[in-house]
């Protein structure tokens, strides 16, 4: 019985290590990765968003700020990559401006072509914790994660990871 | 300030503790922050840089304060060079600002350094 409960114990703690690392560093693509949280969300919009409803495609998730530079420099590559894979891949920008007029304000100047959310606590938490801005993970049609980037993203590594995600 | 050194400070029984200012956006702060660290809000803002001036109203000129954000990478970071050149404006002359490069997540959590959550 003990060896029983010592095992589980141990098997426990290898999973709970594997997920949080993978969660903290920048990983290459790996063949298994922690499931990503669904979440249901009000875009600025007013639509509301299920992140499960969007398996089948790649979806990235992008946390920024209004108030963020190379956030706000990103924005116009989001957006070509969102024109680019149509229909199969899905951009969210879950946004951590503590000012959500601010945040409105800089929308209206833009012709974002994806769903912007205001974030929270509970979305960051959701993630494993979002320390730095911006931080975009990679989920693939199963709704697994499958990396991310923290700081300010390389595209052309994310481009490559799309495609070797893609059907 | 490099993460390490600030780490070594903190843990030491001998080094004199320096004040902790986190200067950047609450959400963070409250997922993570060094521990003792006070948080005194982002000082891209003149609200924040009127909160750090008046928490620093009332130390002595010579009190050594480290201050942090890391809520962005440090070239970009809109808040650390307002909140420096506030406390170096009051006159205080042991101010360090600790070098985030990254973020606060990648370059002080993700390296093992001691993090408190709440707020």
């Amino acid at each position: 019985m003990r060896k029983a409960v010592l095992f589980v114990l141990v098997v426990l703690a290898a999973l709970v290590t594997y997920r949080v690392a993978n969660r903290r560093f920048n990983l290459p693509i790996q063949p298994a990765q922690p499931s990503a949280p669904d979440l249901s969300l009000t875009d600025l919009n007013g639509d509301p968003i299920h992140t499960s409803s969007y398996r089948g495609k790649i979806l990235l998730v992008n946390f920024w700020a209004a108030w963020c530079v190379p956030c706000r420099q990103e924005i116009p590559e989001f957006i070509s990559l969102q024109e680019k894979y149509p229909g199969k891949v899905q951009i969210i920008g879950i946004s951590l401006d503590d000012n959500e007029s601010e945040l409105r304000k800089f929308y209206k100047t833009q012709r974002i072509n994806y769903p912007i959310v205001q974030g929270n606590l509970k979305i960051a938490d959701a993630y494993g914790g979002i320390l730095g801005l911006p931080t975009t993970y990679i989920i693939d049609a199963q709704g697994r994660i499958r990396g991310h980037q923290v700081g300010s993203t390389n595209f052309s590594k994310l481009d490559q990871q799309i495609k070797g995600l893609l059907p | 300030m490099q993460p390490q050194e600030l780490a070594t400070l903190l843990k030491s029984s001998k080094a004199p503790k320096p004040l902790v200012f986190y200067v950047g956006p609450e959400i963070f702060y409250r997922q993570a922050h060094i521990p003792g660290a006070e948080f005194l809000g982002p000082d891209a803002r003149p609200e924040g840089v009127e909160k750090l001036h008046n928490r620093a109203a009332t130390l002595p000129r010579s009190s050594f304060i480290v201050i942090y954000c890391g809520c962005c990478p440090w070239s970009h970071c809109p808040n650390i060079h307002p909140a420096y050149d506030e406390l170096k404006k009051m006159g205080f002359s042991k101010v360090r600002v600790l070098f985030l490069e990254t973020s606060f997540g990648t370059n002080w959590a993700d390296k093992g350094f001691p993090v408190q959550k709440g707020s």
